[in-house]
């Protein structure tokens, strides 16, 4: 912190910052053991109009009415997407990304060749929700009644409830395209602090009534879809409000927050003390600290701050049975199997997680980008596979296809300058005619280090000497960063490809080291033979990309989107492809999911996966834990 | 799953495909601008070309061979270093080195010889087409059957004629041996396999890591014969499974995407090797693979040997073939290096699969006139073959009739189209003047001049002489058998059992298919599929009535059914004379080299006597074949002393068997239910 270069005064307002915080979370601290003043408390900042962003002092993303600021059947903010302006060139609206406010000339050449899209065929979607197509919800007076009297705010509006209906799946937002509404909550509760979660979760019991937990809604595992089947009253329980962080420990680098902040949130505010937990999952803007916890989650950076798992110091979570936490915040316990473990990748089954101790640290001095491309995709997995075996991965290392090398590039926004795209040409020059690079083969590594400047440095040169041995050229900073900025608006294109008749999704797994180039391979290609089989007019994009490593494997994430005009029931085509190809992943020794979860999606497979005495001792605990099913979502089990 | 390779097989030859004669188009130009014209195959999608250093680089550096060498160091006590120097010889001894200036010397060297041998070569251009296409995408394994050593380099030489990726092709190491021939064979792509591998572990390993990286290499297509060796009888012989599951691995392993399998169906209308082959038969020692003898064998280039046809199949996609039959899981638990035998489940597919390559060669081979005509003369008993003949419109008419029926059991034909009947046969008498000839409107078995003699030949020499002839005829009968195949062990099974009802049948036609299991090649656990076919292809030709529970003759049954009968009558003679001799003449404990000789001497006895009517029970391949029926079914039993394979005949079952065989017993199925997933 004193490390930081920043000046003299800002530096004791930092100071005098923590100091508010960490007393912040004293104050609250006795108030745990009182729920009635805490109650007080909470019902006091529950009825704060909070709804306008930004308004709020401590600048929260997340108001109650999400549909205000986000789109109800897209990815991401109202007013950030992709369009084709009038002269037919892309643009992505809005201010809040770097690429806002860009013309980017090469995505309709890309959409046009790789798909056989063409913007004469366009699929709009429904604009605005049509709340007689919502069914009318299924009320528990008694439960309303009494929720009522407690003071935490809920809502049975049509608009509220559609929106904590989904996550982004394709055939969730397919539908929500189409204006089609299925079983969806009931109604809507926001809890404001552990309390009213306590609260809740009795009611709901006492009047047997369905919850399921809502976080950021980034779901991509069918885990938040209502079970058809499920007749009692279901009641969205959404975290946003949950949204503080309670106190700083600096002595221990740690900090208690609780579980609906949304990680952009988070990481804003914790930068603001200096520190940051550098738990960056692509959904970061969105997807909040208890999601993070009930899948599993990891970040771009765990190769310096590691997963959600290595993170967690302390979880509290309510659960029909009572409140479940550890005694005491000791930074490793051999006391019996971790019963943390029960709670990460619980998936919403067996309660709401309130309250996270997560690790802290100080904000890194240095950050550098940086790429390298390789000949070919097999050299390049030869290089991370070296690199992870040295133990010297960047902060992220990610290994993208050709096709996805190419994608990237059609991505560029218009560039400025003159000299900046003569010193294009020369780059594409020199790498394709000098080094005899076939731009059909070579693939792009992009890499982020973080650190004090000198380690950086000497890091960075350790990682490039490690890629020159395997045929790899330093390729810059700028495609570095631009493909991790990418990470962020990539979602917002899916709304564009529908919009087009291109559907698509990305998935993931992990593999051994020895599997990788195999599974890469194996599943590209089941992909294109599903959908010819399947009947697909047009040849899919199937590409993938190694997004992390770890001593034993990788994280292996697919990209899959194809042209459906000419089918009937794309959805169920598109369906039929993913089911293969999660097949062809299990087949080739790939793992259900790295970090997205099971949900509902993947289910199918969990049995195979951790074998029926597995599903028995999950089972086992759920039914001890929630017997009557209140957390009724019926995820992974 | 019944139906899993019916679309298949009839693919090679979807209703009269267009069939190109290769030397008709290249004989305008000449040999040596053949020889050298541009070679250039489209490039593959994925795989970079690799040379034969770098293949043998990279088998001798594989983990899994590393694993394995120090396995082997262990064992026998040798240090790494010795054990690597002799995985390095062996990889010296067996690896190939195609290099195009051989294949243009081939080429070369072939079009002379073919011109000179074949009227034409004619090649299915859809199939080649379709093959090229699959070659740019995987791996593409070529399973030729094999009836000749023409086979040999044929396929390069198409390949080399329609720009297709030359394969690497596995052989024999006997023709590695051959002078100058050894090392141009190397440079045309074969590769060398040691017969009798047995329990070398080493060589083992090396040759299928050689293979299995050919295969995930993908650089070029591979080429075997999954029959393992020529067939000396022109039937197809039961498929040698190791090889294909080496093919198999990298499939099932996840190392490639898929395998393509492309059968091909070379069919002789008459073999080079044909009088060689019925002598080796009845016993004379095969000459060996020699450079000399090479040359010394070039009067038999002198001859005609009408057309060849070579048919390119369908590609089979493994993957395809092999859904829900292997679990891949299986291998995610441990290194897919390290050595270990493929489980039941792997081997059951490999074996499937086998079958179904030979089956669906079969399909798609073409039958020659001559080959029915073979059918025909072999129903006349041979004695009256020899001396009176057969009338030759008499052989026109059956032969006529049997192309008929032929065509309804979905034969492909290779009838000349343009020639008249009695010409299409008589240029088939003509071109077949080593086995019959023809004399005043008559037609008969040719028996070979003998050397001048000092005295008579004795009875025991004429029928050697004679069993020469016939087995040679024979074998062009065997080119065909396998379309009758089905409907004539159903035939049998009605004349066996005498009854109607179809479970009895169905169980007698799986005794059957049982007994004769190395005689013609069954898709194991398919006996009811195939009961089935054989029912719908006699209920075609109108020579039954199929129902429900009964199965009867109709209309046309009284002539179909004896003419298959009697089709499989030296067969089933044939067992029930060894049958006859295990039971009655021989020891309880034999070696086979004690049991050949002494089967032959007794079926000689026999047929001079006149008590044994077929010749074809002379041939050391039903001798073979029998044993391994019965080692199959449980009556003799093997076991290995020093050098030789020592047999124990259960006299008791033996006799067991042929009752049934000859209907006085019901039929018993023996063997185990055939594993439920195949």
């Amino acid at each position: 912190m004193a490390s930081n270069s920043s000046g003299d005064s800002s530096s004791r307002h930092q100071t005098a910052r923590h100091r508010l915080s960490v007393i912040a979370g004293h104050l609250q601290r006795p108030a745990d053991s009182n729920a009635a003043v805490l109650a007080v408390e909470c019902k006091a900042q529950g009825t704060t109009p909070n709804i306008r962003t930004g308004v709020r002092s401590e600048g929260r993303t997340v108001p109650r009415r999400r549909q205000e600021i986000m789109k109800w059947n897209g990815w991401g903010y109202s007013d950030s997407r992709f369009l084709f302006n009038k002269k037919g060139q892309a643009e992505f609206t809005g201010k809040r990304y770097r690429l806002s406010g860009m013309i980017i000339p090469g995505l309709k050449d890309w959409l046009e060749s790789t798909f056989g899209a063409s913007l004469q065929h366009k699929a709009p979607a429904t604009p605005i929700l049509n709340s007689s197509a919502v069914q009318p919800p299924t009320v528990n007076e008694a439960f309303v009644e009494e929720l009522r009297s407690t003071g935490v705010p809920f809502s049975h509006e049509a608009e509220d409830r559609v929106f904590r209906s989904h996550g982004h799946c394709l055939h969730e937002i397919f539908a929500l395209r189409e204006g089609k509404i299925g079983r969806i909550p009931d109604m809507v509760v926001w809890p404001n602090c552990h309390n009213d979660v306590v609260k809740i979760v009795e009611l709901a019991c006492k009047h047997n009534v369905c919850l399921i937990p809502y976080g950021g809604g980034t779901s991509v595992s069918s885990a938040l879809e209502c079970p058809p089947e499920e007749t009692r009253s279901i009641v969205s329980l959404d975290t946003s409000q949950m949204n503080r962080i309670l106190w700083i420990d600096e002595k221990n680098l740690t900090a208690r927050v609780e579980s609906g902040i949304v990680g952009q949130d988070l990481e804003r505010l914790l930068n603001e003390s200096g520190y940051c937990t550098g738990h960056e999952p692509d959904s970061m803007e969105f997807s909040s600290l208890g999601g993070w916890v009930a899948t599993r989650a990891s970040g771009m950076k765990k190769n310096i701050y590691g997963n959600i798992e290595d993170l967690v110091v302390h979880i509290k979570t309510v659960t029909p049975r009572g409140v479940i936490e550890k005694s005491c915040q000791g930074p490793r316990m051999s006391t019996g199997p971790d019963i943390h473990h029960f709670i990460m990748g619980s998936e919403g089954t067996l309660g709401v997680v309130t309250e996270v101790t997560i690790k802290i640290r100080p904000m890194p001095e240095y950050q550098k980008y940086g790429s390298v491309v390789f000949p070919n995709f097999e050299q390049g997995v030869a290089c991370l596979r070296e690199v992870a075996k040295q133990r010297c991965a960047p902060a992220s290392i990610r290994l993208m296809d050709n096709e996805q090398f190419k994608f990237g590039h059609a991505l560029k926004p218009q560039v400025s300058s003159i000299f900046t795209s003569f010193l294009d040409g020369l780059k594409k020059f020199y790498i394709t005619k000098f080094k005899g690079f076939d731009p059909n083969h070579l693939c792009v590594a992009t890499l982020l280090f973080e650190g004090d400047r000198e380690k950086v440095l000497q890091h960075e040169k350790q990682v490039y000497d490690i890629a020159a041995k395997f045929g790899g050229l330093a390729a810059g900073e700028d495609n570095g960063q631009r493909g991790y900025i990418m990470t962020f608006v990539i979602a917002y294109l899916r709304d564009l490809g529908m919009d087009y008749y291109v559907i698509g999704e990305s998935f993931e797994t992990s593999v051994p080291w020895d599997r990788v180039l195999d599974i890469c391979r194996n599943v590209k290609a089941r992909i294109v033979r599903e959908c010819k089989d399947k009947g697909v007019q047009f040849p899919p994009l199937s590409t993938c990309r190694v997004t992390q490593t770890y001593d034993a494997g990788a994280c292996v994430y697919f990209y899959f989107a194809f042209n459906y005009r000419g089918l009937s029931d794309p959805v169920h085509v598109y369906e039929q492809v993913e089911h293969a190809a999660r097949e062809e992943v299990l087949a080739n020794g790939g793992s259900l999911s790295h970090h997205h979860g099971v949900g509902k999606l993947r289910k199918e497979w969990m049995r195979e996966t951790v074998s029926t005495v597995g599903m028995g001792m999950l089972q086992s605990v759920k039914d001890y834990v929630d017997p009557n099913n209140i957390f009724g979502n019926r995820n992974l089990l | 799953m019944a139906n899993t390779y019916r679309g298949l097989g009839k693919i090679g030859l979807q209703d009269e495909e267009e069939f190109v004669d290769i030397l008709e188009d290249k004989r305008h130009c000449s040999d040596l601008s053949f020889a050298f014209r541009t070679f250039s195959p489209p490039p593959h999608k994925g795989a970079a070309p690799c040379s034969a250093a770098e293949l043998n680089k990279a088998v001798l550096e594989s983990q899994y061979l590393r694993y394995v060498i120090e396995e082997v160091a262990v064992e026998t006590g040798s240090s790494v270093e010795e054990v690597r120097g002799e995985v390095r010889r062996t990889l010296g001894e067996m690896s190939q080195n195609l290099q195009l200036r051989f294949i243009r010397l081939m080429a070369f060297t072939f079009r002379k010889v073919f011109k000179r041998l074949f009227s034409a070569i004619y090649v299915n251009v859809e199939g080649l087409n379709a093959l090229q296409q699959a070659a740019q995408e995987g791996p593409v394994i070529l399973m030729p059957n094999h009836r000749s050593y023409v086979d040999f380099l044929v396929v390069s030489y198409i390949m080399f004629s329609y720009d297709i990726p030359l394969p690497v092709i596995a052989a024999g190491i006997p023709l590695a041996g051959m002078k100058m021939v050894g090392e141009i064979l190397r440079g045309s792509g074969a590769f060398f396999i040691r017969r009798a591998i047995g329990s070398d572990k080493l060589y083992w390993a090396v040759l299928s890591e050689y293979v299995r990286t050919i295969v995930r290499k993908g650089f070029a297509p591979l080429e075997f014969f999954v029959e393992g060796l020529r067939s000396r009888t022109l039937k197809s012989l039961p498929p040698k499974l190791g090889m294909m599951h080496m093919i198999l691995e990298p499939f099932f392993k996840g190392e490639v995407f898929d395998v393509t399998l492309l059968p091909i169906s070379i069919s002789y209308d008459r073999v080079l090797e044909e009088s060689l082959l019925a002598h080796e038969l009845l016993g004379v020692p095969k000459p060996r693979e020699s450079t000399t003898g090479l040359l010394k064998a070039s009067k038999v280039l002198q001859e005609n040997y009408g057309c060849m046809h070579v048919n390119f199949g369908r590609p089979l996609s493994v993957r395809r073939l092999c859904e829900g039959k292997i679990n891949r899981c299986q291998y995610n638990h441990m290194p897919r290096d390290l050595p270990q035998k493929p489980n039941a489940e792997a081997q059951a597919c490999g074996s499937w699969l086998a079958h179904l390559m030979v089956r669906v060669q079969e399909e798609d081979s073409l039958t020659s006139p001559w080959s029915l005509m073979a059918c025909v003369l072999l129903q006349v008993p041979t004695a009256a073959l020899t001396e009176e003949g057969l009338l030759f419109h008499q052989l026109t008419e059956q032969t006529l009739w049997l192309r008929k029926l032929a065509l309804d059991f979905g034969a492909h034909l290779s009838w000349p189209e343009k020639a008249s009947d009695p010409d299409v046969m008589s240029s088939a008498v003509a071109l077949h003047r080593s086995v019959v000839y023809r004399k005043a409107g008559r037609v008969y078995l040719l028996l070979a001049d003998e050397p001048e003699r000092k005295h008579p030949l004795s009875p025991e020499e004429d029928t050697m002489r004679t069993a020469a002839a016939v087995l040679m005829l024979a074998s062009y009968r065997n080119q065909s058998l396998h379309v009758f195949v089905r409907p004539a062990l159903l035939a049998l099974a009605m004349s066996v059992t005498k009854s109607t009802q179809r479970d009895e049948l169905l169980t007698c036609f799986c005794f059957l298919q049982d007994v004769f299991g190395n005689e013609f090649i069954f898709i194991p656990g398919r006996s009811s599929e195939d009961f089935e076919e054989a029912c719908s292809l006699l209920k075609k030709c109108k020579a039954l009535h199929v129902s429900q529970r009964e199965v009867t003759v109709s209309d046309a049954g009284p002539e179909v059914l004896p003419f298959l009968q009697e089709l499989l009558r030296p067969f089933v003679d044939s067992y029930q004379l060894m049958f006859r001799f295990l039971c009655e003449e021989s020891d309880c404990v034999f070696t086979e080299k004690e049991f050949l000789p002494a089967v032959r001497a007794f079926a000689t006895k026999l047929v001079v006597s006149g008590e044994l009517p077929t010749y074809e029970a002379l041939s050391s391949d039903v001798q073979k074949n029998v044993l391994s029926a019965l080692l199959r079914l449980g009556a003799v039993t093997k076991t290995k002393t020093s050098e030789n394979n020592q047999y124990k005949v259960n006299k008791t079952a033996v006799r067991r068997t042929g009752d049934m065989l000859a209907g006085r017993i019901p039929p018993q199925i023996t063997q185990a239910a055939p594993d439920a997933r195949l």
